[in-house]
């Protein structure tokens, strides 16, 4: 069965149709990306599944369950956490705090408890924090622990969204171009470090990604999009060999040429 | 420079995290205490002033600089709380009770308020609130039978268990009574700080977006912050009243509101101490203008100076220091502890080029 299933997701932003009945089913325990040219509707894909958007019509259901029917913060707690293309960490708090904050959804404590720090806060504060310790092992992140998001480098803060992500402990990971702006060796880090989440954490990943390089790497399975709608799905090599595609990313006319020129190798 | 041996998670919970902080802030709580011995009665009640005036700071505080919403409508709360008060006092409710429930009350209403009003955003939430403070004083004169109106309300006799409480014949005790209410806030303040439910806060204040993603409600969790400020502004303002003596209308103008708000940027947003050292500034401020005033001869007071200078000392902390007072004693500490490897643009706030649109 699958995981997290988009049906005939339908999304209109006036006269445009940013996504346009798109069908999605993602197995559990797969990586999965959707690739496609600029706007092509797939960071949208991951705000309807974040409930940031709600589609014109359509059903989104992840593990059974009717995605549509919870608001966006209500999300998280079903085990779907995300990142953000431009980095959306809280700037002013340590490492240590964003990585807590992804623990909001396993806290079971009141407001009330919480003023008065009572014993059972104290508790789940370091159960909260050994799960977080865990996190800033798999990731390497003890050098910075206490510092500032302010103060960190690009790459190091892609790496704390990754793993304030990882603290919810999700069943489901949407990463929205987890290797943007990254070197050539921390994109290599990227792929090890999605690699493990599948295989030891067991977590499922969905990914937008342009580079095509970590994904045919890291993916089972891709999804091209162009203009909202679906224009091929397959492993990554029948997707980036797939016509549809080569089209969308060059203009039809290269398509014509990689096509007369395969056949003038021939 | 010291370095934090971390051997455990409480090390990272705990209020303080080394035995030099505990007693730095021990020493600071005797000196507090012993205060009294030290100074006239004049200057006690200028500290009790202080005092008062950090309380309904560190509620503005909460919601300012921790959860970044802005209120230019606290004045209204801490004129609930000290109505509240007062008026449960005369009901004979005794003053224990009266106070604490008058915090409970001004926080339940402020959240009330907050439902609608928070769902408006920078500058238009600072609108709306200023609204809610100007609403205020027209609504105290409207119920003048409760409220004495325009003529206003004594305040009533404190009496704690048998003692006498009062600003005039007692000083010393008035003093002990808002110094152990600052340090019930504060400490409930630095609960709230290490528990989930700041860490929300402080979510909601850095992204929204994120914090939505992460499972923070944001609806509930600015409601929450707003109730919360409101209880200890409520708190606040009725040590105030209580103090004053007498209190009308007047007295929780929405002058008192700006002053709040001036406090917290001078102080420095998002730190507990920010709101002392705001309060420190806030209270001796008028104090300080009128001894100049003074000394440049002729006796008389200059009309409108000391908003004049509250405007422009909150002009100049915006552009040039933009962390407040206390922000500058954290550069300053920084810059000796690391001293000679400090570099200048160590505290630099980064822009960010590329940010998510608000979604929605």
């Amino acid at each position: 069965m699958s995981l997290l299933e988009l049906k005939d997701v339908t999304l209109k932003f006036g006269g445009l149709t940013a996504v346009n009945a798109l069908n999605l089913s993602v197995k559990e325990g797969e990586v999965f990306a959707l690739v496609g040219p600029n706007g092509a509707g797939k960071s949208t894909v991951f705000n309807l599944i974040s409930r940031f958007y709600t589609p014109a019509s359509g059903s989104i259901r992840f593990d059974g369950q009717d995605l549509l029917a919870r608001p966006s913060h209500a999300v998280p707690a079903l085990g779907v956490a995300r990142t953000f293309q431009n980095i959306e960490l809280f700037h002013q708090a340590t490492v240590l705090q964003n990585l807590l904050v992804g623990r909001h959804r396993h806290r079971s404590t009141s407001a009330l408890e919480n003023i008065f720090f009572t014993p059972r806060v104290r508790a789940e504060e370091r159960a909260h924090r050994e799960a977080v310790e865990e996190v800033i092992d798999f990731l390497d992140l003890q050098p910075y622990r206490d510092q500032r998001i302010a103060g960190l480098p690009y790459g190091i803060r892609k790496v704390v969204e990754l793993g304030r992500a990882l603290a919810t402990k999700p069943r489901l990971l949407l990463l929205d171009e987890p290797a943007s702006g990254l070197s050539v060796e921390e994109t290599q880090n990227m792929r090890w470090w999605i690699d493990d989440i599948r295989r030891q954490m067991g977590i499922t990943v969905v990914m937008v990604e342009h580079d095509m390089g970590l994904v045919a790497r890291v993916c089972d399975r891709v999804v091209a999009l162009d203009g909202g709608k679906k224009i091929a799905e397959g492993t990554p090599a029948q997707v980036q060999s797939d016509p549809a595609v080569i089209a969308a990313y060059l203009g039809t006319s290269a398509v014509s040429k990689t096509a007369s020129a395969s056949g003038e190798r021939q | 420079m010291r370095f934090h041996f971390k051997t455990n998670y409480d090390t990272d919970i705990d209020l303080f995290p080394d035995w030099w902080k505990r007693g730095l802030y021990l020493a600071l709580l005797v000196f507090a205490m012993g205060l009294p011995l030290l100074l006239d009665e004049f200057f006690i009640g200028e500290m009790t002033n202080v005092l008062i005036w950090s309380v309904s700071g560190l509620g503005l505080m909460l919601l300012t600089g921790q959860t970044g919403q802005v209120s230019l409508g606290h004045s209204a709360f801490m004129a609930l709380g000290c109505y509240a008060c007062v008026l449960m006092m005369e009901a004979g409710v005794p003053f224990i009770v009266a106070f604490l429930l008058a915090g409970v009350i001004t926080g339940v209403i402020g959240g009330l308020i907050a439902i609608p009003a928070l769902k408006l955003h920078g500058v238009y939430l600072a609108i709306a609130t200023l609204a809610l403070a100007i609403l205020a004083d027209d609504l105290i004169v409207l119920l003048a039978p409760w409220t004495g109106g325009v003529n206003g309300k004594y305040a009533p006799e404190i009496n704690i268990l048998g003692l006498v409480i009062d600003r005039w014949s007692t000083p010393d005790y008035y003093y002990w009574m808002v110094l152990v209410v600052v340090l019930g806030v504060t400490w409930a303040y630095r609960n709230i700080l290490r528990s989930p439910l700041g860490r929300s806060f402080a979510a909601v204040r850095d992204s929204e977006i994120s914090a939505q993603a992460m499972g923070v409600d944001i609806a509930r969790t600015k409601t929450m912050a707003f109730g919360l400020s409101c209880a200890i502004a409520g708190l606040g303002g009725a040590l105030m009243g209580l103090f004053a003596g007498a209190f009308n209308n007047e007295t929780f103008n929405f002058l008192i509101a700006i002053q709040l708000v001036m406090m917290v940027v001078v102080g420095g947003l998002g730190f507990i101490h920010g709101a002392f050292l705001g309060a420190v500034v806030v209270a001796f401020l008028p104090q300080l203008l009128s001894i100049l005033t003074s000394s440049f001869g002729r006796g008389m007071s200059v009309p409108g100076l000391e908003t004049g200078v509250f405007g422009f000392l909150l002009i100049l902390f915006i552009l040039f220091e933009p962390m407040g007072l206390y922000g500058r004693w954290l550069k300053i500490r920084t810059w000796a502890e690391l001293f000679p490897f400090a570099r200048k643009d160590m505290f630099k706030r980064q822009k960010s080029y590329l940010k998510t649109e608000r979604l929605r």
